[in-house]
């Protein structure tokens, strides 16, 4: 199968006003023929959900939360970019697309960043007619700050909260459509496998997570928006529940998936303090805006922070990058995090953190614009860590945060499987090796507002409203059954090992092999682990109780044994790609000075790969990125 | 640190639920009062028993998904949710009742987890403003002066966990059912639809069944995200007006 990633001809600035203009239409009386499946209820789907309702398609939406308020997105704290240029500080659609190319070290489309760019000035109108309370200035108009790697002022936000402004504004606008009888909602509901026929996405199978009730869904098209992965590794920023199983899922029947490895550390988290840790925190990078990063420069420095003296703190980003400082992008900035740990200057009672340090920004603008700015945030660092982050400088460390990778989808965010598209961090889209601060937001609303309802439409009036098949049909059976025998040999093992257990095991291998930095040893060890524990898994873990009623262990159970395999994908993708990009370092590849060092002659491709078939090698396939905008260059922020 | 946890089980919605007494020891005062509870239930499936069911996600207290009513408090001592309370707050040794919500509009599922959909139905009854994607002005088009704006967000940051109800003696959901509605009456773009907003609103949270409001004020005691009183006030004030010019309920 050869890839098309289906990018339009033309100007780059015109290419997606041409291709709107081409897309099919489907008949306003005929939308209300369809039925469109969006599992997921984050940014990207309650936005797709609402708009293609309100467009008079028949929706049926899910997740596994109570309620759809509650998905991940929910807790994003910095912002959302969009290139308004209201600050009149050089800012254009142009220079957001140059940005996040960059950003991205050269591994996005360019085609797709362009247009996620252009529709980021709609994105902000649509929020605030909705209600969404961005910060304004005294003049009534809106706020804006920069945030991690951008030199203009092109976030927006709501103080420390901004996911849960736009995620109450997208929910909104989705019960809205709930009471119109537009969309009907399945929450605490979970979709296990999606349902293939002729080569399409015809519907999904899904199990209801209180009665344990496993139900087939059939749809004219599928639409995941079900979020990252980055629980793989166990540790992460996301949301307890956050999981892969339906894109791995999807995967298994067919949907490439695009640069597994690409993970995203992020630099400003509250450290590790135990092995009981469930989650990590993060703390905001609005934060590296008034807070200095440092360590001691001399190794097992052990005074506390108040007690070292200027001369003998190295402020060590803003040494080495003068120009960008302390707001370099966040894979330049948690590499040097960990270089200095490992030097052996890092600070608190494990040595893995680094300070971030507000005394100068308090001293400067007075402790009341420091609280206005980030009063939340400190608060959560406090009840977290019992300090106070206004008298003693915060501890930091990075910790896994957004992972790049995903589904494989062309322009039209269509996967491999016709029927079948990906939105928001599920896709593999726009950010290429490393996403800047304040994007994720960005292209999960681009996608769910302004990019589905075109492109779906297309896909819809091409195949004709009765191209659908009845959940009656042999496929839906199989896919049932399929489900039903998973869930049955889970609960039949009756091991000695928890799935946490496991799950942690894991989380550590990708952690130390296939986390801030790999090598290809390391990354070959890794597999080999992997494949044992997962062999272990099938043989050893204890799940309990049954599946017709609500079963916590048994809805991780699912999740973790498919993390074990998703695991070993990111792995080969690592081993495979032979240079440093983005969040992706090998440590085989660095130029002289530490940085990633990229190789564009072999490398400027998205690794989609194929599933084969179980214990199969994946199959890679290969799409060629083509810059014909942007020049390729070394990134500097130095 | 060492406690004893008396913790309410329930099979599901219909079986009778008891106490049942738990001892859980070595904690580490940095836990989180869920973390102490994944422990738990580590213990609990090697034992070969039922792990406790409870809601959680986040963890950072902004998803609104963990309750569980801790020592006669919604998300137990303090103004946070459970997920952000440490067992530090704790005494060494003590004994922690730990329940459901407990209100007949969130009917428990099972353990400590209850149903909250009456919160969704609510909000969808009226807590929006109407506006298709596409079809919104400039951003900036509506100056919205700073006060408003945060007094809006103030009120917009409700996670809609359900303490305020657990707290109350009637169970009434006015705190949140004001803080959705003052958020979107302060705002320019939420006038056209003020006075409807605020009737079906108030309607479905009468049909859920949520008791009557009688000031005590023990829902904004007990809010993890400190929404005032003063939009209970504004609440009644909204409702009043729409009433006595009522077109729509
Ligand atoms: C702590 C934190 C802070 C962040 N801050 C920022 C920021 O300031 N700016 C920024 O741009 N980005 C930020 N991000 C990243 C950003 O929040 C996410 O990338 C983005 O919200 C993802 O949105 P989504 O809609 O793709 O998925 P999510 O919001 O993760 O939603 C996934 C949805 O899928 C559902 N789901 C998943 N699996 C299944 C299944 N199998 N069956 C049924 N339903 C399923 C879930 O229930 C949920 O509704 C932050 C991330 C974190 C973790
Ligand atoms: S008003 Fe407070 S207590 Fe009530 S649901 Fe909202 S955040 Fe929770
Ligand atoms: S788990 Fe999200 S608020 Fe507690």
């Amino acid at each position: 199968m050869k890839l098309d990633s289906k990018v339009p001809e033309g100007p780059l600035a015109e290419k997606w006003t041409r291709h709107k203009f081409n897309l099919k239409l489907v008949n306003p009386a005929n939308k209300r023929k369809y039925e469109v499946i969006v599992v997921g209820t984050g940014l990207a789907g309650a936005s797709a959900a609402a708009t293609l309702a309100e467009l008079g398609y028949n929706v049926k939406a899910f997740c596994f939360q109570d309620s759809p308020r509650r998905a991940h997105s929910i807790a994003a704290q910095g912002g959302i970019n969009a290139a308004k240029n209201y600050q009149n500080d050089g800012d254009s659609v142009y220079r957001l697309f140059y940005d996040t190319i960059k950003g991205g070290d050269y591994r996005a489309r360019e085609a797709n960043v362009y247009r996620l760019a252009e529709v980021s000035v709609n994105i902000i109108d649509q929020c605030v007619a909705q209600g969404v309370p961005f910060a304004r200035e005294y003049g009534g108009l809106l706020a804006n700050r920069s945030f991690g790697g951008a030199q203009v002022s092109r976030t927006f936000y709501a103080r420390g909260q901004t996911g849960q402004q736009l995620l109450l504004g997208a929910y909104s606008a989705m019960s809205r459509q709930i009471a119109a009888g537009k969309i009907k909602m399945y929450p605490r509901t979970e979709m296990l496998e999606l349902v293939v026929h002729d080569g399409k996405a015809r519907g999904i199978i899904t199990r209801n997570l209180i009665t344990g009730k496993i139900e087939r869904h059939s749809a004219h098209a599928v639409l995941l928006c079900t979020g990252g992965y980055g629980n793989v590794y166990y540790l992460s920023t996301n949301a307890m529940g956050s999981n892969a199983t339906a894109i791995w899922r999807a995967h298994k029947k067919g949907a490439f998936f695009g640069n597994p490895c690409f993970t995203q550390i992020h630099p400003t988290c509250i450290p590790v303090s135990g092995d009981h840790q469930s989650k990590l925190t993060l703390m905001s990078e609005s934060l590296r805006n008034d807070g200095r990063v440092w360590v001691p420069k001399k190794v097992g420095d052990t005074r506390p922070p108040h007690e070292i003296p200027e001369e003998e703190r190295d402020y060590f980003l803003e040494r080495k990058y003068p120009s960008f400082g302390n707001l370099v992008p966040r894979d330049v900035a948690s590499r040097n995090v960990k270089y200095v740990c490992d030097e052996g200057r890092g600070v608190g009672a494990s040595k893995m953190a680094v300070y971030l340090d507000f005394a100068d920004a308090i001293k400067r603008d007075g402790i009341d614009v420091i609280r206005a700015k980030y009063g939340n945030l400190f608060d959560i660092y406090e009840k977290i860590t019992g300090e106070d982050p206004y008298k003693t400088p915060m501890r930091i460390y990075p910790a896994v945060h957004y992972t790049m990778g995903g589904l494989w989808v062309d322009y039209n965010l269509m996967t491999t499987i016709p029927g079948l598209f990906a939105l928001g961090e599920a896709n593999f889209s726009d950010h290429g090796a490393n996403r800047l601060g304040a994007s994720a937001l960005m292209q999960g609303l681009a996608d769910g507002y302004f990019i589905i309802p075109y492109t779906l439409g297309d896909y819809l009036a091409t195949i004709g409203w009765n191209d659908r098949i009845s959940t009656d049909h042999p496929a839906f059976a199989e896919a049932e059954q399929e489900v039903k025998d998973r869930i049955g040999t889970l609960l039949g093992i009756n091991g000695k090992k928890t799935v946490d257990q496991f799950h942690k095991e894991l989380g550590k291998i990708m952690w130390d092999y296939c986390g801030m930095s790999r090598n290809a040893e390391g990354l070959k060890g890794a597999k080999e682990k992997i494949r044992q524990l997962r062999e272990e898994y099938w043989q050893n873990v204890r799940v309990g109780g049954t599946n017709e009623e609500l079963n916590i262990t048994l809805e991780k159970a699912l999740r973790v044994a498919d993390f074990l395999e998703l695991g070993e994908l990111m792995v080969d993708d690592a081993l495979h790609r032979e240079e440093s990009c983005g969040g992706h370092f090998r440590e085989e590849y660095q130029t002289p000075d530490g940085e990633a060092l990229r190789n564009d002659e072999k490398f400027a491709y998205v690794a989609a790969w194929e599933y084969k078939g179980p214990n199969q090698p994946h199959q890679l396939h290969k799409e060629e990125l083509i810059f014909e905008n942007v020049k390729l260059t070394q990134r500097s922020y130095k | 640190m060492n406690f004893t946890l008396k913790v309410w089980r329930q099979k599901n919605a219909q079986s009778k639920g008891e106490f049942k007494t738990y001892h859980v020891k070595d904690i580490s005062p940095d836990m989180s009062f869920l973390e102490m509870f994944d422990v738990l239930n580590e213990e609990l499936l090697l034992k070969g028993e039922d792990p406790i069911a409870f809601d959680h996600d986040c963890r950072e207290g902004i998803c609104g998904m963990c309750s569980m009513y801790i020592n006669g408090h919604p998300h137990g001592p303090g103004q946070t949710t459970t997920c952000q309370l440490h067992m530090r707050m704790f005494k060494d040794g003590e004994t922690i009742v730990v329940e459901p919500w407990r209100a007949k509009p969130f009917p428990v599922i099972k353990d400590l987890v209850v149903d909250r959909s009456a919160f969704d139905r609510i909000i969808q009854a009226g807590g929006y403003i109407s506006v298709n994607t596409g079809s919104a002005p400039d951003a900036n088009e509506i100056p919205i002066p700073k006060e408003v704006a945060e007094a809006a967000f103030n009120a917009a940051t409700c996670i809609g966990c359900g303490a305020c109800v657990a707290a109350c003696k009637n169970a009434s959901a006015m705190l949140f059912v004001a803080a959705k509605v003052a958020h979107l009456a302060l705002l320019p773009q939420g006038q056209p639809e003020r006075k409807r907003r605020v009737e079906r609103m108030v309607a479905q949270m009468d049909a859920e069944g949520f008791g009557a409001c009688t000031n005590t004020g023990a829902c904004a005691a007990e809010c993890p995200k400190e929404i005032s009183l003063a939009n209970i006030a504004l609440l009644n004030r909204e409702y009043l007006a729409a009433k006595l010019t009522s077109e729509y309920v």
